[in-house]
């Protein structure tokens, strides 16, 4: 028969990522190949009255560049994103349950999750893919999220064991976010606009690509440059492409004077 | 030893029957309507944390009367259905007359082999690219399936509803022109209902965000309902 399946009447949680382990567990994310795409930097930090995600668009598999254009930050609900570093396919595959889960329970429940509890949904679907982290498919995100009850945008970091890390203006995860989390630290300052922000995520990105091979920088040729998504009361919004295009040309033609960036004060 | 009584097959078909009907009957109505940004539902009902009418997926929406445990684990199942499937396909590849099926196949093989059928009246309700593609779907308890033309009106005097809204009813109703007649055939010319006693709620097209579906209360509907 055609009908809703018995089993749907049966769980009473709310969770989708449980509900499609009981029903058809071959949906949930599984690697194909040992040998997968890899995903690199993602940076956030917060500004005055929200908080950013930025990504370079670059997929690496070995020495080779898998991707020119991958995407690799997402919009998670109406108040949230998450940016994902590590296996591609895995990756994607997990920001997609994610973004069913928190779906799923705010239509079933009539009201969203709050920010800590979508940060710690995210942390348990991280740890479930364990097993496959130590098979060395790891997957790490990063999560962002404007807060109504606080008014404040706040960042979370994770580690491959489902750990939930909360951090204060800026983090930067996958293989170049070291250089990224280096440059941040050097310009960032809690009075950013949104503007400033924006520009800062792309300096950020642009020394994690100088000195990171699978990160890539901004590519004037083709035209393709960071993907960003900010988040504030006005809920989550990708900026536009001809606004990262202009900053992005703007901070390439600064750089070309000054190859390393800014120059700080020695103490 | 005592022989059971023989109770023909239609007897006890018409005696379920009439036991939905009247638990239907009990409650107050709830109105789906085709107006021209896309389907409008408009229900009495004086709680806000209570639902009868929902969001399903992106451009699905979901009414009901009835007993309230019964219609909520319908919706329940009825978004898990869609979620999965959208999970597992595309969420192009949710439509609302796969759910309304499925409604049926359930309402109808609860209606014959349970101990009693539900007392629920669902409609299933999708809005299109353009009006001529909207589609509204009517289930009752026993699982029977109509496709519904402009409006539907379920529930308590659901009858004489549908009869004020037939004569007020035209295609390309504004929202609030929609609103004030589903208020209008609510009361009746008998009482006066106000903002708070509705849950109103519209599948709009022409909404930027892939999910169609939100509620219009306080200063929104309020705003909607002046004259």
């Amino acid at each position: 028969m055609n009908g809703l399946d018995a089993r749907f009447f049966e769980s009473v949680g709310t969770s989708f990522a449980d509900f499609v382990l009981k029903i058809s567990p071959d949906l949930l994310p599984r690697p194909h190949s040992i040998e997968a795409p890899h995903g690199t930097t993602i940076v956030a930090l917060s500004y005055q009255g929200g908080v950013l995600m930025a990504g370079d668009r670059r997929a690496t598999m070995g020495n080779l560049i898998a991707s020119r254009d991958i995407e690799k930050v997402f919009v998670a609900d109406e108040y949230s994103v998450v940016g994902i570093a590590g296996t591609a396919g895995l990756a994607v595959e997990l920001v997609k349950l994610f973004q069913v889960e928190l779906e799923h329970y705010e239509k079933i429940e009539g009201s969203s999750l709050s920010l800590d509890g979508k940060a710690n949904r995210l942390a348990s679907l991280i740890r479930g893919n364990l097993p496959l982290a130590m098979q060395g498919l790891a997957v790490v995100p990063l999560f962002a999220g404007f807060d109504p009850d606080s008014n404040i945008g706040r960042i979370f970091s994770y580690d491959v064991t489902g750990g939930r890390y909360e951090e204060s203006s800026f983090h930067a995860v996958g293989s170049g976010s070291i250089f990224a989390r280096g440059a941040l630290k050097k310009i960032y300052q809690e009075t950013f606009t949104r503007e400033e922000s924006i520009l800062a995520s792309l300096a950020a990105l642009y020394d994690a690509a100088d000195d990171d091979s699978a990160t890539g920088g901004p590519d004037l040729a083709r035209n393709i440059y960071p993907l960003i998504i900010t988040v504030s009361r006005e809920g989550a919004v990708k900026v536009g492409d001809e606004e990262v295009e202009r900053l992005s040309r703007q901070l390439v033609e600064s750089r070309t004077l000054r190859p390393d960036g800014p120059k700080a004060e020695l103490i | 030893m005592t022989t059971p009584y023989y109770v023909g097959p239609e007897q006890v078909m018409k005696d379920r029957a009439d036991y939905a009907r009247k638990g239907i009957a009990r409650g107050r109505s709830v109105i789906v309507m085709q107006v021209d940004c896309g389907i409008l539902f408009v229900a009495e009902n004086p709680s806000r944390a209570l639902h009868k009418v929902s969001e399903i997926y992106d451009r699905i929406g979901f009414a009901a009367v009835g007993k309230y445990n019964e219609f909520e684990l319908l919706r329940v199942a009825g978004i898990r259905l869609a979620d999965l499937r959208g999970y597992a396909y595309d969420r192009r590849d949710v439509a609302g007359r796969a759910l309304a099926n499925a409604y049926a196949q359930t309402l109808g093989s609860v209606f014959t082999t349970e101990q009693k059928p539900y007392e629920v009246e669902i409609i299933v309700a999708e809005v299109g690219d353009e009006s001529s593609l909207d589609q509204i779907y009517r289930l009752t308890y026993d699982g029977s399936v109509a496709d519904e033309q402009g409006f539907a009106a379920m529930g308590g005097s659901a009858d004489a509803i549908s009869a004020r809204l037939t004569e007020g009813w035209r295609a390309g109703l504004t929202l609030k022109e929609g609103l004030a007649l589903a208020v209008k055939s609510l009361e009746g010319g008998e009482r006066v209902i106000t903002g708070e006693m509705l849950e109103v709620a519209v599948l709009d097209r022409a909404r930027v965000s892939r999910r169609k579906f939100h509620r219009l209360f306080n200063s929104t509907l309020d705003s909607l309902l002046a004259k």
